[in-house]
């Protein structure tokens, strides 16, 4: 494989997520728009989908915190993969433009074209497939900064889960720019749970959870975030979240870790698979 | 409601929570590491590049670019205020800022200091970049642009810049706060829903 075909991936892949939003996501924002009642809540909504609207025609960011570059791996290994994102992530920088937000985390050096070491993050998993498929998420730092993750106890079981969600939604009000995608891994270890939190946002808001109990805890959080009354962009009214993905592992018999990943309303990734002849099929939602 | 720079004091005092403005003039981005340089000047007695008196300070790290010799305001959206907390009091006093554009709010010693200078918290809406790009006319200048890109301070020249909510006024007000009162009273039935 080419690096200059991974380049052009990368490229390609960043720009559809920063410049529109997928679907699934699009909807939530249009109906949660017309279910205000508060002039406020409908005023930031409005906004928001007049905004998304305008970055799409004229394909430029439609945030400026183009957040950082988040890749997830899966299927068939092709060489000089990395060399070929790291490529395409300083490509983009440059030529949508992006942000360049990646610093030094001392001495917030800024090198200007969002690489560095252990950046773009790139998590890999391997897998007996005929193609390769690669997904950003380009992650805002407003809503990053919210994550949080917690070492339960067996005995607070599903209980200890739901009362730490309500917490950290209702600390985190209005930075994390509401509505809001939850993102919460349950079980594994502590790192896998953070790992799982940020996986489920790569799922879509328009599928139900293929585990019963998971769809089932979804349903009740969205619910119950929805009634707190932070609104959008913490101003106040009914959609706090445009939903909850739960992401779960088995873990060990002493543990329940729990992590929380927060998503900005502009949740964006896209995907895009690379198949063995070199030719690229692409997905704003993601495959399925 | 058009608010024009530099800001009196009076213009200020005139808000409430919950009107909705539009900023002609001038406005000056300011985040993180330009709180932190800009309080270390004023402790050492050196003068900032530009006065700020009566000025309105923008939370935002925007996307600019190059063109030529001069600057081009790509996307331009308010950043998270709250990181800002714990040297906004100051800022506001050593300054003169009569505005902040940020989202998402700011504490209670931000909301005194607001009081008791005179100066209001306007809310933008989080990610509306575009929207925020489309308000500046140009970019006037840049300085420290050795704190990086979304660090630096900017100086934009604005038209409607908005639209804004006024959800911090100079009396003590604050959105938030009414909104925190709300979220309380509701958690009874949150709590119900979840079964906790």
């Amino acid at each position: 494989m080419k690096t200059s075909l991974l380049e052009e991936v990368t490229v390609n892949l960043i720009r559809t997520a920063v410049t529109t939003l997928p679907e699934d996501v699009l909807e939530a924002l249009r109906r949660a728009e017309k279910e205000e009642t508060s002039g406020i809540a409908k005023q930031q909504l409005k906004n928001i989908l007049a905004n998304v609207a305008a970055a799409e025609r004229r394909s430029l960011p439609m945030c400026q915190d183009t957040g950082i570059p988040i890749f997830f791996v899966k299927g068939r290994c092709i060489p000089h993969l990395e060399e070929g994102i790291r490529q395409g992530v300083a490509r983009a920088t440059a030529e949508i433009p992006l942000r360049p937000n990646v610093v030094h985390p001392l001495t917030r050096h800024n090198p200007g074209n969002n690489l560095g070491q252990g950046m773009p993050y790139l998590h890999f998993e391997p897998a007996d497939l005929d193609h390769t498929e690669i997904t950003v998420m380009t992650k805002g730092a407003g809503s990053e900064n919210m994550t949080m993750l917690a070492m339960l106890t067996p005995s607070q079981g599903l209980r200890g889960i739901k009362s730490f969600v309500l917490e950290t939604v209702l600390r985190a009000g209005g930075n994390p720019c509401p509505p809001t995608i939850v993102g919460l891994g349950i079980g594994g270890s502590a790192d896998e749970a953070l790992f799982l939190s940020k996986k489920a946002l790569l799922g879509r808001l328009d599928r139900r959870n293929k585990d019963q109990e998971l769809a089932e805890l979804e349903d009740e959080l969205k619910e119950a975030l929805n009634q707190t009354g932070i609104g959008p962009m913490g101003l106040g009214g009914r959609t706090t979240v445009l939903g909850v993905r739960v992401e779960a592992a088995y873990c060990h018999t002493a543990s329940l870790p729990a992590a929380i990943t927060l998503q900005c309303w502009a949740a964006r990734r896209a995907s895009a698979r690379i198949m063995k002849d070199g030719s690229v099929l692409y997905s704003r939602e993601g495959f399925e | 409601m058009k608010l024009r720079t530099p800001l009196s004091e009076k213009d200020v005092r005139a808000l409430k929570v919950g009107d909705t403005v539009e900023i002609d003039g001038v406005i000056v981005s300011g985040r993180d590491e330009v709180h932190i340089r800009a309080l270390e000047y004023a402790r050492e007695g050196r003068k900032l590049p530009l006065d700020l008196k009566g000025g309105v300070l923008f939370h935002a790290g925007p996307i600019m670019k190059e063109e030529g010799s001069k600057w081009k305001a790509i996307a331009v959206g308010p950043t998270t205020s709250s990181r800002m907390n714990s040297m906004e009091p100051e800022f506001i006093e050593r300054f003169g800022i009569r505005a902040i554009i940020g989202k998402g709010g700011m504490s209670q010693p931000t909301i005194d200091a607001m009081s008791r200078s005179g100066c209001v918290y306007l809310a933008f809406t989080g990610g509306a970049a575009i929207q925020g790009a489309e308000g500046i006319r140009q970019v006037k200048g840049v300085e420290w642009l050795d704190l990086g890109m979304p660090e630096a301070m900017w100086i934009l020249e604005v038209k409607g810049f908005g639209p804004l909510t006024v959800a911090i006024d100079a009396h003590g007000n604050s959105l938030y706060k009414r909104v925190d009162e709300e979220v309380k009273a509701n958690l009874a039935q949150v709590r119900n829903t979840l079964g906790i």
